[in-house]
């Protein structure tokens, strides 16, 4: 193997960062505490810190920092659009996803169940590795890679922190169903504009958004007394994981003995939208609230994928009667207005700014988040009205996040541990393929959590000994320059490098 | 370049000694009586089962009608292939649990029907959690009620076998978290160390550095590094299932199968989980066929080949599944069901008194619902926990498995003779 020549500087420069980062066992000696602080402000506002990023933080100093990092948009940000630019599927609009990787999709389901007959008669056939199906998984993939080299190489470390917070928080799965032709558009359009906006906004959008539509099945809800003039009911047929699909047109009876095609209402989106996109579980609602919200959202749908993805409200599905949710009317004829009222109450709700505030401060500060912190930030979002960037600026500013207690107090996600692992190296990712298939062996699967809870954000989660396990693996698998497509720039003691990523200091942040 | 190994010769790393032979043997748990290893399989089906489409109460005329497309058919209809599996007259067996037909008939198959939590909460995450603690209404429970029961039967950590307690996931479930030791490890085959020659040693320099950590990590990687000593000795790569047993190449079929292997390594393994999931079906259900019918497959197909491959150890056995609550006895708009309440268990195994359908049935009439919607609740399910503890597992005293709940034998269904 032709290696290049070791690179003492460079090695030197790591083992710094790493022991910085560590905070104990330093070779250059203990970090000072000014540097501590520095450390434990990269791991929870970013993925931890690359070589050199300790002192360029010490040079311009810690607020000014966190107060650049509240405002992405001042970062210039060129090295990352660089390495994005091969990914092509994430720019597309969701209308071209449609054109060139759904539609082929279902044309090929089509032509499958025309040749279901011959495939019967040959059972004993390996099955067909399906060029169009695997296309369309490339997608997610795609999207996977890029968020992976966003996390690693992205200047604007907090805002890919928070994207990747709100849509855990507003989960989808792009398992289920049509959800993998529409998350790429998910996270660019209706998630990632908002992290530093207005909460009723980004509800509103996730609300709208075809990903959410399809994944809680609110765009097949309907008025259980409709349909109303000129309805014809979409029609539909079981997905492969779950969800539904779209026939294509010309629509195909349901099947022998279906009995005939009559919609009514569906209650996963009103229920998850206020247990966990708004008040919290126990935010004082009940399953009358749930059924009333559902009746609200009828008539939120979208067309079919030959005619785009967006959003639309279809009059002849909804429900035009008086809703009663939460002690608040809604009057009766209010069409399309009724959702949106139903997210005005949602987003003013007490409770809305408790749960919130909570789900934050347990991500920036403590698996315990601190009732006081809490308060504070429960009251700062009600006063803004829900400004996500002053909410956020509430907890980085706050005693609490920069308490020593809170540092390495957090045990990384599988997310955080692999980002900042390769961070740490200041390795050169030329193929982020490998590192998002890891994350699936870790227990993270990217844009793929099943349940609508997302994934948890407490060290209980992700501490158990076959995680472990697979953590030490990869760290010595990339210290050895064994991942495919992460390219370490240096040669040095690998085995030290390897028991430093590996090993527990390094598990928190 | 400097090599790993030269490195390491160089000395640069503390190595622990590594005599490690732990006598964990006779510390399972020996149920009253016949002085056997009594083993525990628990199976949780996450996302809501809708148990009227599994245990179907045919001889129910409001069931047809609370669900004119996804209803499966009566045991008498003329399509065989899609019509309930007749078990005792008034319910039976969705057709796509066939391959269980057989266990019943041999009595070694119990249902419990209408169990569920007297919380009335419809979340999955909170039902999930009340039914992994034991606990309904209280969410700040420490620990599984699976580990209290570790925990009453405490080994001294150094006796005790990592293999008493492993989940087959990918994560801890909640009802093995806790004070008492267990494992969370998806892949047996992918359990240990792999680099190389090297990996020994390095494994022993990860192993001292964790040694030192905090107490969280540090004693999950001491069960870890234990355990990887003691799969060294088998080797997951060429396990072959007995009797004929014929696992589904599924997740879910694969965990079974390594349950197996694990239990037939004589490793301890007192307790197991697994987890399948997707029971959500707000949407097409489908009724013998589809969406619901095709999970019942895979998840029937691996419980059987799970009992066919124990064999004769299934005396000593209990396979156990639940679902966090039920679905709505009205199908919805979509021909899915919505979140519900009540639901049907299982539990399997040579003592358990089985071919029955334990429980009282509360019928399903408007006015016999659950909050007028959903099948009522008429076991508590930690009535059939505590059966299984007290009876099976042969523990004395149950209280502390269960706080906040009174055992008591009066209670339970009546599993085990």
């Amino acid at each position: 193997m032709n290696r290049r020549s070791p690179s003492v500087l460079f090695f030197a420069t790591v083992v710094a960062a790493l022991a910085l980062y560590g905070g104990r066992e330093s070779v250059q000696g203990l970090p000072s505490p000014p540097d501590q602080a520095i450390v434990h402000v990269l791991n929870r506002i970013g993925y931890g810190p690359r070589p050199g990023d300790v002192d360029r933080v010490r040079a311009i100093g810690l607020q000014r920092y966190v107060d650049e990092q509240l405002h992405p948009d001042r970062i210039p940000d060129s090295t990352l659009t660089a390495r994005l630019a091969p990914l092509t599927t994430v720019a597309l609009s969701s209308r071209e996803i449609a054109e060139r990787y759904e539609l082929p999709t279902i044309e090929a389901r089509q032509e499958r169940k025309q040749n279901a007959a011959d495939a019967a008669a040959n059972p004993s056939d390996p099955p067909v590795v399906d060029p169009v199906q695997q296309k369309a998984n490339s997608l997610v993939l795609e999207l996977g890679e890029q968020k992976l080299l966003r996390a690693v190489y992205s200047e604007r470390q907090l805002q890919e922190v928070l994207v990747d917070f709100w849509f855990n928080h507003f989960n989808v799965d792009a398992r289920k169903g049509r959800d993998r032709f529409m998350v790429t558009e998910y996270e660019r359009d209706t998630i990632r504009p908002h992290v530093f906006g207005s909460f009723r906004e980004l509800l509103g959008a996730t609300a709208k958004s075809p990903a959410m539509l399809f994944y809680l099945d609110n765009w097949m809800s309907t008025d259980p007394n409709g349909p109303h003039p000129e309805f014809r009911p979409p029609a539909m047929v079981g997905g492969r994981h779950g969800g539904a699909m779209f026939l294509p047109i010309p629509q195909r009876p349901l099947g022998p003995g279906a009995p005939g095609v009559k919609n009514g209402l569906n209650e996963n989106y009103g229920r998850e939208l206020m247990e966990l996109h708004t008040l919290g579980v126990d935010g004082g609602y009940t399953q009358r609230d749930v059924t009333e919200i559902a009746r609200a959202f009828t008539g939120w749908t979208m067309p079919n994928p030959r005619q785009g993805n967006g959003f639309t409200f279809d009059p002849r599905l909804h429900d035009p009667g008086e809703k009663i949710v939460l002690g608040h009317v809604i009057k009766a004829g209010g069409g399309e207005s009724d959702g949106g009222k139903i997210l005005d109450i949602l987003a003013q709700h007490p409770s809305t700014a408790t749960f919130i505030a909570t789900k934050l401060v347990r991500r920036f500060v403590s698996d315990t988040p601190p009732p006081g912190l809490v308060a504070r930030v429960a009251a700062r979002f009600r006063d803004t009205h829900g400004d996500l960037r002053e909410v956020t600026r509430t907890i980085l500013m706050s005693p609490e996040f920069l308490s020593p207690e809170t540092f390495n107090a957090k045990v990384k996600t599988p997310l955080e541990f692999l980002a900042s692992a390769v961070r740490a190296t200041g390795a050169d990712v030329q193929d982020a393929l490998p590192l998002v298939r890891t994350l699936q062996q870790l227990g993270m699967p990217l844009y793929q959590c099943q349940p609508p809870t997302g994934y948890k954000d407490t060290a209980g989660a992700w501490v158990n000994a076959g995680a472990l396990v697979s953590r030490m693996n990869f760290a010595t698998r990339l210290a050895d320059s064994k991942v495919p497509g992460t390219i370490l720039t240096g040669d040095g003691p690998t085995n030290e490098l390897a028991l430093r990523l590996g090993g527990p200091e390094f598990q928190r942040r | 370049m400097i090599s790993r190994r030269v490195f390491l010769k160089n000395g640069a790393f503390v190595f622990v000694s590594l005599g490690f032979a732990p006598p964990f043997l006779q510390r399972t748990a020996i149920a009253a009586g016949n002085g056997r290893a009594k083993q525990l399989i628990a199976i949780f089906q996450r996302g809501a089962v809708d148990g009227l489409s599994v245990v179907v109460p045919f001889g129910e005329p409001d069931y047809y009608r609370a669900r004119p497309s996804i209803a499966i058919p009566r045991p008498a209809s003329s399509d065989r292939e899609h019509a309930t599996i007749d078990l005792d007259g008034f319910f039976g067996f969705n057709p796509r649990l066939q391959s269980l037909k057989p266990l019943w008939d041999a009595r070694q198959l119990a249902i419990v029907h209408a169990c569920g939590s007297p919380d009335s909460t419809r979340s999955h995450f909170d039902a999930q959690d009340y039914m992994e603690t034991a606990t309904p209404g209280i969410k700040n429970t420490p620990d599984g009620w699976l580990n209290r029961y570790l925990q009453t039967r405490r080994i001294d950590d150094v006796d005790a076998t990592p293999f008493r307690a492993v989940a087959l996931t990918s994560q801890m479930p909640r009802m093995l978290e806790g004070p008492a030791p267990a494992l969370a490890v998806s892949q047996l085959g992918q359990f240990g160390i792999r680099a190389g020659q090297a990996g020994d040693a390095l494994g022993a320099s990860f192993e001292a550095q964790y040694a030192a950590a905090d107490s969280l990590l540090h004693g999950t990687s001491r069960d870890a590094f234990n355990a990887m000593r003691m799969l060294k000795t088998v080797d997951p790569s060429k396990y072959e299932a007995e009797h004929g047993a014929d696992y589904p190449r599924s997740p879910f079929g694969q965990a079974l199968k390594q349950v197996a292997q694990l239990t037939k390594a004589n490793l301890g393994l007192e307790v197991a989980f697994a987890d399948i999931g997707g029971w959500d079906t707000h949407v097409n259900q489908g009724a013998a066929q589809g969406q619901l019918a095709n999970r019942l497959d895979d998840f029937s197909r691996s419980i059987a080949a799970l009992v066919t491959d124990l064999g004769g150890r299934m005396a000593d056995t209990v396979i156990l599944t639940m679902s966090e609550f039920g679905r709505a006895v009205n199908e919805n708009g979509n021909r899915g069901t919505d979140h519900g309440h009540g639901n049907a268990m299982m539990v399997i195994g040579g003592g358990v008194r089985g071919g029955r359908v334990y429980g009282r049935w509360p019928g399903l009439a408007v006015e016999q619902r659950y909050e007028r919607r959903d099948l009522a609740v008429t076991t508590d399910f930690r009535d059939v926990f505590g059966e299984i503890v007290v009876r099976h597992l042969g523990v004395g005293n149950a209280g502390p498995i269960f706080p906040g709940y009174a055992i008591r034998p009066t209670r339970f269904p009546g599993l085990f003779g």
